[in-house]
């Protein structure tokens, strides 16, 4: 691991309720460099909320604490609207799980990837066409022009979430998350479009942090990884050793699904020990 | 092999706007007793389009599509409808919000005319390990693993020879998936039940499957054993694609 990118300590992110206070992530820390890590778990388990408090994307009432949330050495709590407003979709993007749902239905692709070079970069509007259809060639879009001109809805799954990850891409921030960018396309699709991230990373040296529940592309694509339960992680090891993994969690996790090489005639189920969350 | 379920030739062409889409297209199998049978497939493929017209949810056409050894119609008699019962993928979306555990399990009875339902609606609580005390609760008072057993006892108190699930798991956490897996083939077992299970997820179909069928764009591709999806001894290129696919991503190397 080079630099560090990011530096997370103790983050925490609570909902003040009618029924008392919701603690959705309880002193998270991690380091992140320019690498693929992996956060998984289980749906409620913090990752999403993890991903979503370093962008400052935490709706109110949430509130956000930590000892140190910092991003190439700037500290990133308390920060103003417009101050976050230069910060992601510059230096930093998310992509999310549906492109169906984070793409302007009445814009053209083009128009939605244009806007981000023109905002971020100060593009002129030759310049930032240009910019766009070169992105649309990198995420492996075989007619970038067609697509440009094209509307959410005319594309398929596996293109949609190809145009947002361009979009998210072409502002070139060093740090992308990506909460499960490859859930809701086929498999066969799936695998393009890590392919897609794998280059980013290699080649541009971004700090890429990948959220899923799926522990076999979590542990085939990712460096490290980070297992959550209950808003708390759990462990982190290196993605090659989930399997060899030391906390009974993981372990659960991994027994739990079902596997193509190791038949079993009774899944395991995971049997949660409250001392997890003490 | 006695055939409980056998397909011959299956079309299934939906209209679009004016254009015929052909969701389905010359597909043939045959199911035996007690057997399970998976499909597999990415979307579109048909493979749920399959399921709902074994079922007779949607109109087909077939040279002779056979359940328990009797032709069924378009239209379906109660008695053949009785032979088989669904469970659907979104246990959300396949419960009536205003209805408790009791209603939806007593209507089946209702429908069918048949006596001791409390008895019955009793016992198939207890039987997908649900406790006595879900049988007044409504579905938002239930988690997703919780509505998905209701959906299964649902389907099996009609004690029908076959149950048909259409992705049962794809909606729940992987905890989840493996408790509702485990009660499918120990009722499969105990009930002595013939089995369709639609899945995107070789894993899932391999776990429960003897044999599985691969679709793709409304065809079918091949049938295979589970073992064979294991060591890959398969025939078509299609599928050597989607095992290598679903066992993650591999890095290119070089």
């Amino acid at each position: 691991m080079s630099e560090t990118l990011l530096s997370v300590r103790n983050l925490s992110v609570a909902y003040p309720g009618r029924s008392g206070v919701t603690h959705a992530l309880r002193n998270a820390s991690f380091t992140l460099g320019r690498e693929r890590l992996g956060i998984v778990g289980e749906s409620g388990s913090g990752k999403t909320t993890a991903g979503r408090a370093i962008l400052g994307l935490i709706p109110k009432p949430g509130i956000v604490m930590a000892d140190e949330l910092s991003f190439a050495g700037e500290p990133l709590l308390n920060r103003s609207e417009s101050d976050w407003r230069k910060l992601r979709g510059r230096r930093m993007s998310m992509i999310m799980q549906d492109p169906k749902y984070s793409l302007n239905p009445v814009q053209r692709i083009g128009q939605q990837i244009s806007e981000t070079c023109r905002l971020h970069l100060g593009s002129t509007r030759k310049d930032a066409e240009q910019r766009s259809l070169a992105m649309l060639e990198a995420v492996k879009i075989r007619d970038p022009e067609l697509v440009y001109n094209q509307y959410p809805h005319q594309l398929s799954g596996g293109m949609g979430q190809r145009a947002m990850i361009a979009m998210m891409l072409v502002a070139e921030p060093d740090l992308l998350i990506a909460d499960e960018p490859t859930s809701a396309l086929d498999v066969t699709v799936q695998n393009d479009v890590l392919r897609i991230l794998d280059d980013l990373v290699t080649e541009r040296g971004m700090g890429l942090i990948f959220i899923s529940h799926n522990l076999t592309i979590v542990s085939s694509f990712c460096d490290r990884v980070l297992i959550m339960y209950g808003g708390k992680i759990m462990e982190e090891c290196a993605a090659d050793d989930l399997k060899k993994a030391r906390h009974p969690y993981t372990r659960a996790l991994v027994a739990a699904a079902p596997s193509l090489d190791e038949p079993r005639a009774e899944l395991a189920t995971v049997v949660r020990d409250p001392a997890w969350l003490a | 092999m006695a055939g409980m379920i056998d397909v011959n030739d299956l079309h299934v062409t939906f209209q679009n706007g004016g254009k015929p889409v052909r969701a389905v297209q010359g597909v043939s199998f045959s199911v035996g007793d007690g057997e399970s049978f998976g499909i597999v497939g990415e979307s579109g493929s048909g493979k749920s389009t399959v399921l709902k017209a074994i079922a007779g949810l949607i109109p087909s056409e077939s040279a002779g599509l056979l359940v328990n050894g009797k032709p069924v119609s378009a239209r379906r008699a109660k008695e053949d409808r009785r032979q088989l019962q669904f469970v659907f993928q979104d246990p959300y979306a396949s419960l009536h919000p205003r209805q408790t555990v009791d209603d939806v399990l007593r209507e089946p009875l209702i429908i069918h005319g048949i006596g001791e339902r409390d008895e019955k609606i009793v016992g198939a609580i207890a039987e997908v390990g649900l406790s006595p005390q879900h049988r007044f609760r409504y579905p938002h008072q239930l988690s997703g693993g919780q509505r998905q057993r209701v959906a299964i006892a649902r389907a099996l108190i009609l004690r029908p020879p076959i149950l048909l699930l259409d992705e049962p798991t794809s909606a729940l956490d992987v905890s989840v998936q493996a408790e509702i897996l485990n009660l499918i083939s120990r009722l499969r077992k105990s009930h002595r039940l013939t089995i369709i299970l639609v899945s995107h997820d070789l894993g899932v179909v391999a776990h429960l499957c003897s044999r599985i069928a691969i679709m793709q764009l409304g065809r079918l591709v091949e049938i295979v054993e589970a073992n064979s999806l294991r060591t890959g001894q398969v025939r078509q290129d299609y599928t050597r694609r989607l095992i290598a696919a679903s066992r993650g991503f591999t890095r290119m190397t070089g």
